[in-house]
């Protein structure tokens, strides 16, 4: 099934889009020459160490600095004090902004170095530069920080239980915030109504991004200019410009952010966190360059982690299996901080998808934000929505299971018909487009689902426990429109920008706000670019990632950069074309309406010797001797696509393991994966990212969890302790896609980058819970290693044989 | 052969003269004697295709070759390599010419944001070096020193194995060493490799 790899020059402007071509980015990253933060070598660079907290809620109360400051190359150690002196850039307060408000929010401060109290084991509480990166780290350690230890606490029920010590003196029993969405009372009736019910009580763990790339930043200041310079691991440098910029108090029009090669992010660099703003006002302080990269321990400790929820759940049926009501209550780790855009996640991007790929007549969600001493929670791939997938999927499981249905049945019978589209969830979302069933028959039929049954029976007769799960999963991906996430408390807009700029000679650079970081923007956006203009694609030129050659952006996360950067530049690719038409138009002494663009080429309809290509006009544009009276010369357009909705794909996956009662291993026998993302790009890609998620959702279902001690120290704190998964973990996995096309963006494209991760999970859990059935094991909490799996089994009714 | 340096305050330190030669290219240098392997490459020589992921051994970015081993260079001290032959990333292709291993990875979609990349060829040419014809499962467990986050690990799997087979080709055709398949003569690749 792996889809074979295609040579760029054997494939035509018309042909481009959609071809599974070689990544243009790829032969910088295997010969060493790309250039990540941590590769930048600036003169006179000075290193800086952060001195972190030890403990997960400590009063801070003595800061004695002065043996590291006696260091060998230590240039200065700086505290939340020096941050507040006159004679040191900036006002106060030096506080991390949160993006995205909600009316309950308490919006606590978020000092970039703790003031009086640290909360959470990592939080930022001096600096050190040094001429040299060990002699900063030596230093660092040398800080002599005097703590009065507080009681910590890592979980949000614990936290909100009203006997927990409380984190911020504004935060009143540790409540961020209170949300709900839906309509209780509906629900409620529902309920009533209802002939059968199935609930499930569930923990979805906190997991650790791990990128490969630990965050980094290399600041560089020009005292004669006041330009202050930012390399940085960043998803969205614009975003990053903007924080930044009121986080030290420098003037956003004299900073520039720029994110290098980055290594992978998966949400966790697009937060604005302490570290990189230090190393701009230490730059700027010290007018030397300064570099930070954090150690994989600094990245354990302090980026942001995913998921955390505590959820009850419960669904309600009729006697003919029809779902009329899903009432969901979760309590959601926070951390110690709000991060930049955490109270979106187990809200908006959490309940508005709590429908599903059905058609649920009454729905409530309730959710409570909790603040604990953990690194703050924020986007982790897929940010809410596996959350919300992991919960309904698991209903669909209770649910079938309880009134004698077969899962499949069950979903196919409460499908949202492919009728109702665009259909209006009671969740506040209307989803674009979709056909459920395609998907779910395509890996029915992938499966022969009727033989595994028969092979499950007799594997059960044997004493063998084989199951199977399905996750139909929904994605919402490119927030949108931007007046809709206003109104839903987003303090930014989420359209993007985009530029294409052909230059005289005939050649594009094309420009986009997004901020790819391994998804290979370089070679799709250049295919859609080239299809666009009928030009070869090795005459297009990709830029993204640096505030100052693009005009503005929003990033990439939540799976926009397709549907979003790439219909931005799709749409800049159309105004030149209409430009460049007219040019031609003027030139044949033709009728713009009479002129046919085909493959790069303007003809006169009819009179096919007369034609112009669109190079040629873009010459003429800038020769600006003979174009239309009323026209500037150039030939480039600007754009900022604001969608008009999200884009919703969507799919089946299933997964087939076998579980070993007396290990209580899971062994993933088959995976498949089918996935409705619309029309694709670059299939080659498309099934890779694909392959990427499925990993990381296989990894929370399996191995992965962040765990913590009484004292809030992160007992998972590296790679020894915390199971990335490895090439052994993880199982061949099988791809295959039905296409449909979103109608409200110009390529009809959707977006595939958290699709993995949102599916995995619950086709894992849903298929160990099949195995386990004869057992009477219906829910196990993620992540299913062997020992919770063997307690499970050595705990239910009936035990071992 | 160190020379002492006094610190204001801590331990002394003890700077070495070493001689590394990285991708054939003789560099004299000195380094103190905890200067990692992989920060004497990075920062000392600016060899800064080898990533750093973890300094403590177990994702394997830093992965390079030293006297033809696979070693982590993170958790190798500078002064453990005075006099050893260091093979980088930048020192797999020939000139132009793309070893085996980086074609496949490029061919196979095999890596994504790129990070994991040169350590994980560095760990997959020792690994067909050792066994030249591996099957998936002896791809994926050769592979257990080296994390990838980005591809699910399927497409690194398949570029092991379509560079298995272009080796094995090559080896065939010019009469001999599978080796580091790069068309150099590899000075780094102890064994030689065995064609089958």
């Amino acid at each position: 099934m792996t889809i074979e790899s295609v040579d760029p020059d054997d494939v035509t402007a018309a042909e481009i889009l959609g071809s599974a071509i070689e990544r243009r980015e790829d032969p910088a990253l295997i010969t060493g020459d790309a250039e990540y933060t941590d590769d930048i070598q600036l003169a006179d660079m000075a290193h800086l160490s952060v001195v972190r907290s030890r403990h997960g809620h400590a009063r801070i109360e003595n800061v004695d600095t002065s043996e590291a400051e006696a260091m060998e190359g230590v240039i200065g150690v700086f505290t939340h004090d020096d941050l507040a002196r006159e004679d040191t850039p900036g006002e106060p307060p030096f506080g991390l902004p949160v993006g995205w408000l909600l009316p309950s929010l308490n919006n606590v401060d978020h000092p970039i170095l703790v003031d009086e109290k640290a909360r959470y084991q990592g939080d930022a509480i001096a600096v050190v530069v040094a001429e040299e990166r060990y002699q900063a780290a030596d230093a660092a350690g040398a800080v002599d920080v005097s703590y009065d230890r507080l009681d910590a606490i890592t979980a949000p029920d614990e936290a909100l239980s009203g006997e927990a010590p409380q984190l911020h003196p504004d935060a009143d029993d540790n409540v961020a915030f209170d949300w709900e969405i839906g309509d209780e009372e509906k629900t409620a009736t529902a309920f009533e109504d209802a002939t059968h019910t199935a609930s499930v009580e569930l923990t979805n763990q906190l997991v650790i991004p791990n990128a490969m790339e630990p965050r980094a930043a290399v600041a560089d200041y020009h005292p004669g200019t006041d330009e202050l310079e930012v390399f940085m691991t960043s998803q969205n440098p614009h975003l990053h410009r903007l924080l930044m910029s009121g986080v030290i108090d420098h003037p956003e029009h004299k900073l520039r952010v720029k994110a290098p090669e980055v290594g992978g992010g998966f949400g966790s660099k697009i937060h604005h966190y302490a570290d990189e703003a230090l190393v701009a006002w230490c730059a700027k302080l010290l007018e030397r360059p300064v570099k930070w990269t954090a150690t994989r321990s600094e990245t354990y400790q302090t980026d942001a982690m995913g998921r955390g929820h505590e959820t009850e759940a419960e669904i309600a049926m009729n006697d003919d299996g029809d779902v009329i009501g899903l009432r969901v209550d979760t309590r959601a780790n926070l951390g110690a901080y709000l991060s930049t855009f955490a109270p979106s996640v187990p809200t908006y991007l959490y309940g508005t998808l709590l429908s599903g790929q059905y058609d649920i007549p009454a729905i409530y969600g309730h959710v409570t934000g909790a603040f604990t001493n953990v690194p703050p929670v924020d986007a982790y791939r897929g940010a809410g929505r596996p959350e919300a997938s992991f919960v309904v999927e698991r209903l669909m499981n209770r649910a079938a299971r309880e009134i004698g249905m077969d899962p499949v049945e069950f979903r196919r019978r409460n499908f949202v018909p492919d009728d109702a589209f665009p259909y209006e969830t009671e969740v506040a979302v209307v989803y674009d487009s979709g056909e459920y069933e395609k998907p779910m028959n395509e890996a029915l039929d992938l499966l022969d689902y009727e033989n595994f049954r028969e092979r499950q029976k007799q594997a059960r007769e044997e004493g063998r426990y084989l199951g199977i799960g399905f996750s139909c999963y929904i994605e919402a991906c490119g927030l949108a429109p931007s007046e809709l996430a206003g109104q839903l408390g987003a303090q930014a807009g989420l359209w993007e920008s985009s530029v294409v700029r052909f230059h005289p000679s005939g050649t594009v650079t094309a420009y986009c706000g997004t901020s790819g970081h391994g998804q290979g923007h370089s070679t799709t956006y250049a295919q859609i670019v080239a299809n666009e203009l009928g030009v070869d694609y090795d005459d297009v030129e990709i830029v993204e990632g640096d505030t100052d050659e693009i005009p503005q952006g929003m990033g990439t996360y939540g799976s926009r950069s397709a549907a979003v950067g790439g219909s931005a530049l799709a749409t800049s690719a159309m105004k030149i074309v209409d430009k460049a038409q007219q040019i031609a138009a003027h030139q044949l002494e033709a009728s713009e309406d009479d002129l046919e663009f085909e493959n790069g080429e303007f003809h006169v309809a009819g009179a096919p010797d007369r034609s112009m290509s669109i190079q040629a006009a873009a010459q003429a544009s800038y020769l600006a001797h003979d174009i239309p009276d009323d026209m500037e010369p150039g030939l480039e357009e600007t754009s900022f696509y604001d969608p008009e909705n999200f884009v919703f794909p969507f799919g089946t996956h299933v997964a087939i393991v076998e579980v070993d009662p007396d290990t209580g291993d899971v062994e993933i026998e088959r995976y498949l994966a089918v996935d409705d993302v619309g029309p694709q790009i670059n299939p080659k890609i498309v099934e890779g990212q694909i392959h990427g998620g499925v990993a990381q959702g296989i990894g929370q279902a399996l191995y992965e969890g962040a765990e913590f001690d009484d004292n809030g120290t992160l007992t998972t704190g590296s790679m020894q302790d915390y199971a990335v998964p490895k090439a052994i973990h993880v199982p061949e996995m099988e791809t295959a896609h039905t296409v449909t096309e979103s109608p409200h963006n110009p390529l009809g494209v959707k977006g595939v980058g958290e699709a993995g991760t949102i599916a995995a999970p619950q086709a894992v859990v849903n298929a160990v819970t099949d195995a386990l059935e004869p057992l009477g094991i219906d829910h196990l909490d993620m992540p299913l290693t062997g020992e919770r799996v063997w307690r499970a089994i050595a705990d239910a009714d009936g035990g071992e044989d | 052969m160190g020379t002492e340096r006094a610190n204001v305050i801590g331990p002394v330190m003890t700077d070495h003269e070493i001689t590394l030669t990285v991708n054939g290219t003789e560099h004299d240098l000195t380094v103190e004697a905890r200067t990692l392997l992989a920060h004497a490459l990075r920062d000392e020589l600016g060899y800064t295709g080898t990533n750093v992921g973890c300094e403590s051994s177990l994702c394997g970015a830093c992965t390079v070759r030293v006297d033809g081993e696979a070693v982590k260079s993170c958790t190798t001290l500078a002064v453990q390599a005075d006099g050893a032959e260091i093979r980088t990333v930048e020192g797999l292709a020939d000139g132009d010419e793309l070893h085996a291993i980086q074609q496949a990875f490029q061919e196979e979609h095999g890596l994504q944001c790129g990070y994991c990349t040169p350590g994980m060829m560095m760990t997959s040419v020792e690994l067909l070096q050792e066994n030249p014809d591996p099957t998936r499962e002896e791809i994926r467990e050769g592979l257990e020193g080296n994390l990838c986050r980005c591809t699910g690990y399927q497409n690194i799997v398949n570029a092991v194995e379509n560079a298995a087979e272009s080796m094995g080709t090559g080896a065939v055709a010019d009469g001999g060493t599978v080796g580091d398949g790069a068309a150099t003569p590899d000075t780094t690749a102890v064994d030689g490799g065995e064609t089958e």
